[in-house]
């Protein structure tokens, strides 16, 4: 992939994180700050699905746009055709099992094994 | 002013610095003052200089800490009895001031720094108007002195960074009217240790002597690339 289409996936998850997040924030202040992290309220918003959806997609673009400005500043760090390989490649590796991860507790709460 | 200044000349043979005494005057620059010690004090200080006029780029180096020209640089607007030069950052050493410049030139010629006409065989005269012009003449002052490559932060880490000075000049031909190289440049300049390395600390326009702005380049090329400039 060339790195001006990587640059500008880097960007536009940037520019669509800031949104979604400050809807992220607007509703969860909306919910009442305080008691947003309890158990019971984190279950029942990731059952609401429109609301797990908003969240897997923030997980996805945060993770698309924070492993990719790793690599960049590991690419800028050290210098080698081998390093430079491992770094894009671990890079890819960590961002897929960090997304995985993440949706996997939606699915398990969603399939009631939370 | 003082009659005369310290000058603190970094050695690459120590890794010190030599001081020397030197008589000085309100009109001063700090390269005279490194050629009176090379001249009656130590015949050994290693330096490049040619032009005296801030035009051949040769006489780069660090004066206080800031890359600067040596030629162009008054020892009266340093405001400091004391004048420390060291070599350019980001350079390899060759002794003392001077510095070896392959990785510049070779980043220079990489980015095809001539015009390409898009037909060899037509032998008419290539009209420019004055908005023409314009958009690139600024950047056609540049005269490799390699200050901004010395100033940049990214060429301190990553040493394959193609860098401002070539990133400015891939621009100055890319904004020619009578230049058809522009995708070439373009793609030359698009990999991972290409134009998107810079982060704009902007420090490169700050040293530049020749007004050149290598940041603003850089950002008016990144337009061409993201789709904002056809
Ligand atoms: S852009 Fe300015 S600082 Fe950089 S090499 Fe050219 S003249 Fe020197
Ligand atoms: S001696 Fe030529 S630029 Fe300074």
């Amino acid at each position: 992939m060339r790195e001006s289409h990587i640059m500008k996936i880097h960007y536009g998850t940037a520019l669509a994180a800031v949104g979604l997040v400050a809807v992220h924030i607007l509703m969860r202040m909306a919910d009442g700050y305080a008691e947003s992290l309890e158990f019971a309220n984190v279950v029942a918003n990731y059952q609401f699905l429109p609301y797990a959806g908003l969240l897997e997609i923030m997980l996805i673009l945060l993770s698309v746009h924070g492993f990719n400005g790793l690599r960049v500043i590991l690419l800028e760090l050290r210098q080698g055709p081998s390093y430079e390989k491992a770094v894009s490649y671990g890079c890819v590796a960590a961002m897929i099992g960090l997304i995985a991860y993440g949706t996997r507790t939606i699915v398990m709460v969603n399939v009631g094994m939370i | 002013m003082r009659d005369t200044i310290t000058l603190r000349v970094k050695r690459s043979e120590s890794g010190g610095f030599d001081t020397f005494e030197v008589p000085v005057q309100k009109w001063t620059t700090v390269l005279e003052c490194i050629l009176y010690a090379k001249h009656y004090m130590d015949t050994s200080i290693a330096v490049r200089y040619s032009c005296r006029q801030a035009t051949c780029g040769s006489c780069g180096m660090r004066i206080n800490g800031r890359p600067a020209l040596a030629c162009f640089t008054k020892v009266s607007e340093l405001d400091s009895d004391t004048i420390t030069v060291e070599p350019m950052s980001n350079f390899p050493i060759i002794r003392d001031l001077a510095v070896r410049f392959d990785r510049l030139f070779e980043n220079h010629h990489r980015i095809r720094p001539y015009l390409e006409p898009g037909d060899a065989d037509d032998k008419r005269e290539h009209l420019q108007s004055p908005a023409e012009l314009d958009r690139y003449i600024q950047f056609a002052n540049c005269i490799k002195c390699g200050l901004c490559n010395s100033a940049c932060p990214t060429m301190a880490t990553d040493t394959t960074f193609v860098g401002p000075q070539a990133l400015a000049q891939a621009y100055r031909y890319v904004a020619d009217s009578r230049d058809t190289g522009k995708d070439k440049r373009l793609s030359i300049i698009d990999d991972s240790h290409g134009i998107w390395r810079c982060h704009f600390a902007g420090s490169c326009s700050q040293v530049c002597p020749k007004g050149v702005d290598p940041a603003m380049g850089i950002q008016l090329l990144r337009g061409y690339m993201l789709g904002f400039r056809g």
